[in-house]
C-alpha cells in the first residue's frame, strides 16, 4: 500500500445553521479543504461523502452525484458512503484505501449532515432507525435511552459517578470555547450542571443518568479532507500528516446479545487494527479525539481503546490528564459534546482536528508538541466503529 | 394631555402584591436575577427589546414587536392589570416576561423573551411568571399560547398543559390552560429559585438596569453564524 497524506483540511462552523442547505455546508467545506491543500487544477479522481440520513432529514438523496457536479469536479468517481454515526470514519476509509491502493492519486472526502432542519424529537427519531427495528426500535428505544442504560451498568462495573460524567461535560465544553468551530460556546460549572440543588432543572434527567449536559447537541455541519499521495503531497504547501494506521470492527447490532453490554470489543478490535498497522502503542499517542455523544463514552472508549485500564478512564479524569495540558488531551476541539455532532460529518472532523493538532495550527487549544493522533468513530452503539492514527512526518 | 379624556381612556387596575426578587444559579454558575419590574423600568427594557424585532429566526421579530407593544401599552395606561418580571446577570437584562391578568382568577401570559440563549433563561423567567400568578397573585389558571416551536415545546409539552376551548388574547394557536394543580404538580422539576437574594446581588440588579448593545443582543440570537459573517 502507498503511504496516504492528508494534505488538505476544511470546515465551516457546526451550529443550526438554517440559511444554508446541506450542499451548500458540503461545498464549502469541500472548498476549504481544497484550498488549504493548494490542490490548483489537478485533479480528483474520487469524491466519497459520509452522511447518514440526508434522505430522511432533507429530502435528498444521491448527495455525492450532486456534490461532484456542484464543485465542478466531474467526472471524478463519487459515492455516498453511509455507517450511521460513523459515516465519515468510513467515508475516510473509503478515501484512504482509493490513494494507498493506486486507485486514485488524489481524493476528496467531505462528511456532512444537516439535523436541524426537522425538530429535535424528529431528530432523535431518525438516529434512532439506526437500532434493531424489531427488539430495540419498537419499544421506544432511542440513542439517549441506549447511553443511560450503558452508563447505569458501567457506572455500576466500575465505580464510576455522575461528577465523573459531569467533568467530561465541563472539560469539554471548556475546549469547545477555544474553537470557534465548536456549536457549543458556553462554559459550564460543577456547580451549575450537578452540585446546586437546583442544578437538576438546568440539566434535567434525559435517560436515567443521563442529563441534559451528558448529550452532544443536535447540529448542522460539514467538513472535509484532501488525500494524496507522499509525491503530489510534498509538491504542495503544507506540513505532512500521514495517516499510518486505520481500524474498522463491528458488533453485534442489539446491545442485549453482547455478553457483557459494557464491553465496546468493536473499539478494541479497531483500535487495536490501527495501532498495529501504525506500529505504535496507545502511550504513543500526544492528543486523541474520541466519539463523546453522550459523556459516558469518552471515559468508556478511553479505557476501550487502549489508553487507560478498565475503570481507570475516570480517575484519570480526576487528575486532570484528559485536559489540554495534560498527560494525554482529549477532545481539545470540544468533542461531539461541544463541537457538536453533525452525524456525518463527525468522523471526519474528528481527523480535521488532529491535523490542525499535529500541523501545530489548533490555536488556543493547541496541544503542545502533538505529533501522534489519534481519532474513534463510533457507529451505531459500538456496532461499527473506526480507528484513524495520524502522525506528523518530521 | 387632556385628563378628562384620559382619565376614560386608562383602565383600572387590580392592586397586585409584590413578587419577591429570587436568584436562579445558571448551568454557567452565573446568578440570574428575577425580580418585577417597575412601570418607571419600561423605557429602558424597551431598548433591549427593540433589536430583537429584526430578527425572524424563532419567531423573535413577532414576539418582539409584540412585546414591544404590550410593554409600551402598560407604560402608557392602555393595558389592563398587567405585570413584568425581568432577568438579570450582573445587572444585564437578559429577558423579560409579561402576562395580564383577565381576572383575579384567570391570567392571560402573553410573552418570554430571553436575549441571552443556551441558558434556560427563557424558561426560568416562563416559570417565575407562573410562581408569580400562581403562589403569590393567587389565580386559578392561566391561558397560554405559542408563537414558536421551542416555546410549544418549553410549555406546552414540558407542563402538560390542557387544550382549551375559545381563543387567547393574542390569538393564533389553540389556546393551552395552566391550572393550579399541574403547576404544582410540576414546579419541583421546573421551577428554580432562592429566597432572599443576598444583598449584594440584589444591589447590583437594582442599581442600574444594564442594556447590551444592538450587536451583541443579535450576536446572542443567532450565534455564531453571525460572528462568521
Amino acid at each position: 500500500m502507498r503511504p496516504v497524506v492528508v494534505a488538505g483540511v476544511g470546515m465551516i462552523p457546526f451550529e443550526r445553521r438554517d440559511e444554508d442547505s446541506l450542499m451548500d455546508m458540503l461545498a464549502t467545506a469541500g472548498l476549504n479543504a481544497m484550498d488549504d491543500a493548494g490542490i490548483g487544477d489537478r485533479p480528483i479522481g474520487s469524491v466519497y461523502v459520509g452522511n447518514m440520513a440526508s434522505g430522511l432529514f432533507n429530502h435528498q438523496v444521491s448527495v455525492a452525484s450532486a456534490l461532484v457536479d456542484r464543485l465542478s469536479l466531474l467526472p471524478a468517481a463519487a459515492d455516498r458512503v453511509e455507517n450511521g454515526p460513523a459515516s465519515g470514519g468510513s467515508a475516510i476509509k473509503n478515501g484512504f484505501l482509493a490513494v494507498a491502493s493506486g486507485f486514485n492519486d488524489v481524493v476528496l472526502v467531505v462528511g456532512g449532515e444537516k439535523m436541524r432542519e426537522v425538530i429535535g424529537p424528529k431528530a432523535t427519531d431518525i438516529v434512532a432507525c439506526m437500532t434493531h427495528p424489531q427488539v430495540e426500535y419498537i419499544y421506544g428505544v432511542t440513542l439517549p435511552a441506549m447511553a443511560g442504560m450503558f452508563a447505569r451498568l458501567y457506572m455500576e462495573k466500575y465505580g464510576i459517578t455522575r461528577e465523573h460524567l459531569s467533568m467530561v461535560a465541563v472539560k469539554n465544553q471548556a475546549n469547545g470555547l477555544l474553537n470557534p468551530y465548536a456549536h457549543i460556546q458556553m462554559k459550564i460549572t460543577m456547580e451549575g450542571i450537578l452540585e446546586h440543588p437546583q442544578a437538576h432543572i438546568n440539566s434535567p434527567v434525559v435517560a436515567d443518568p443521563i442529563h441534559l449536559y451528558d448529550c452532544c447537541p443536535v447540529s448542522d455541519g460539514a467538513a472535509a479532507v484532501l488525500l494524496t499521495t507522499e509525491e503530489i503531497a510534498n509538491k504542495l504547501k503544507k506540513p505532512l500528516v500521514m495517516i499510518d494506521g486505520v481500524g474498522q470492527a463491528t458488533d453485534t447490532h442489539t446491545l442485549q446479545e453482547r455478553s457483557d453490554p459494557t464491553d465496546l470489543k468493536a473499539v478494541t478490535l479497531a483500535s487495536e487494527q490501527a495501532f498495529k498497522m501504525a506500529g505504535i502503542k496507545p502511550k504513543d499517542i500526544d492528543v486523541a479525539e474520541l466519539h463523546d455523544a453522550f459523556t459516558i463514552l469518552e471515559i468508556a472508549e478511553s479505557e476501550h481503546a487502549g489508553f487507560f485500564p478498565k475503570g481507570e478512564g475516570a480517575k484519570a479524569l480526576e487528575r486532570g490528564e484528559t485536559q489540554i495540558g495534560g498527560k494525554l488531551p482529549i477532545n481539545p476541539s470540544g468533542g461531539l459534546k461541544a463541537r457538536g455532532h453533525p452525524v456525518g460529518a463527525t468522523g471526519v472532523a474528528q481527523v480535521v482536528e488532529l491535523v490542525w493538532q499535529l500541523r501545530g495550527e489548533a490555536g488556543d487549544r493547541q496541544v503542545k508538541n502533538a505529533a501522534n493522533g489519534f481519532s474513534l468513530n463510533f457507529g451505531g452503539f459500538g456496532n461499527n466503529v473506526l480507528a484513524f492514527v495520524l502522525r506528523r512526518k518530521s | 394631555m387632556d385628563m378628562e379624556v384620559e382619565e376614560y381612556l386608562r383602565p383600572p387596575e387590580l392592586d397586585l402584591p409584590p413578587y419577591p426578587p429570587k436568584v436562579v444559579t445558571l448551568a454557567t454558575g452565573g446568578k440570574l436575577i428575577i425580580r418585577q419590574a417597575r412601570r418607571d423600568d419600561v423605557p429602558i427594557i424597551l431598548e433591549a427589546v427593540r433589536p430583537t424585532m429584526k430578527v425572524e429566526r424563532d419567531f423573535y421579530d413577532i414576539v418582539g414587536a409584540r412585546v414591544y407593544a404590550e410593554l409600551l401599552g402598560w407604560y402608557r395606561y392602555r393595558v389592563r392589570d398587567e405585570f413584568c418580571l425581568m432577568g438579570q446577570i450582573d445587572g444585564l437584562l437578559v429577558g423579560v416576561v409579561n402576562t395580564r391578568l383577565y381576572s383575579r382568577e384567570l391570567g392571560i401570559s402573553l410573552h418570554t423573551l430571553a436575549t441571552e440563549r443556551g441558558l434556560r433563561i427563557g424558561a426560568h423567567l416562563f416559570a417565575a411568571k407562573m410562581e408569580y400568578s400562581f403562589e403569590y397573585i393567587g389565580q386559578e389558571e392561566v391561558l397560554i399560547t405559542a408563537e414558536s416551536p421551542i416555546g410549544f415545546r418549553r410549555w406546552m409539552i414540558e407542563y402538560e398543559l390542557i387544550e382549551r376551548e375559545g381563543q387567547h388574547e393574542l390569538g393564533g394557536a389553540t389556546p393551552y390552560g395552566l391550572t393550579r394543580e399541574l403547576y404544582f404538580k410540576h414546579k419541583d422539576r421546573l421551577v428554580a429559585g432562592e429566597r432572599p437574594v443576598p444583598e449584594e446581588l440584589l444591589a447590583v440588579a437594582e442599581k442600574e438596569i444594564l442594556v447590551a448593545s444592538e450587536d451583541d443582543i443579535l450576536e446572542k440570537i443567532l450565534g455564531a453564524k453571525r460572528r462568521e459573517r
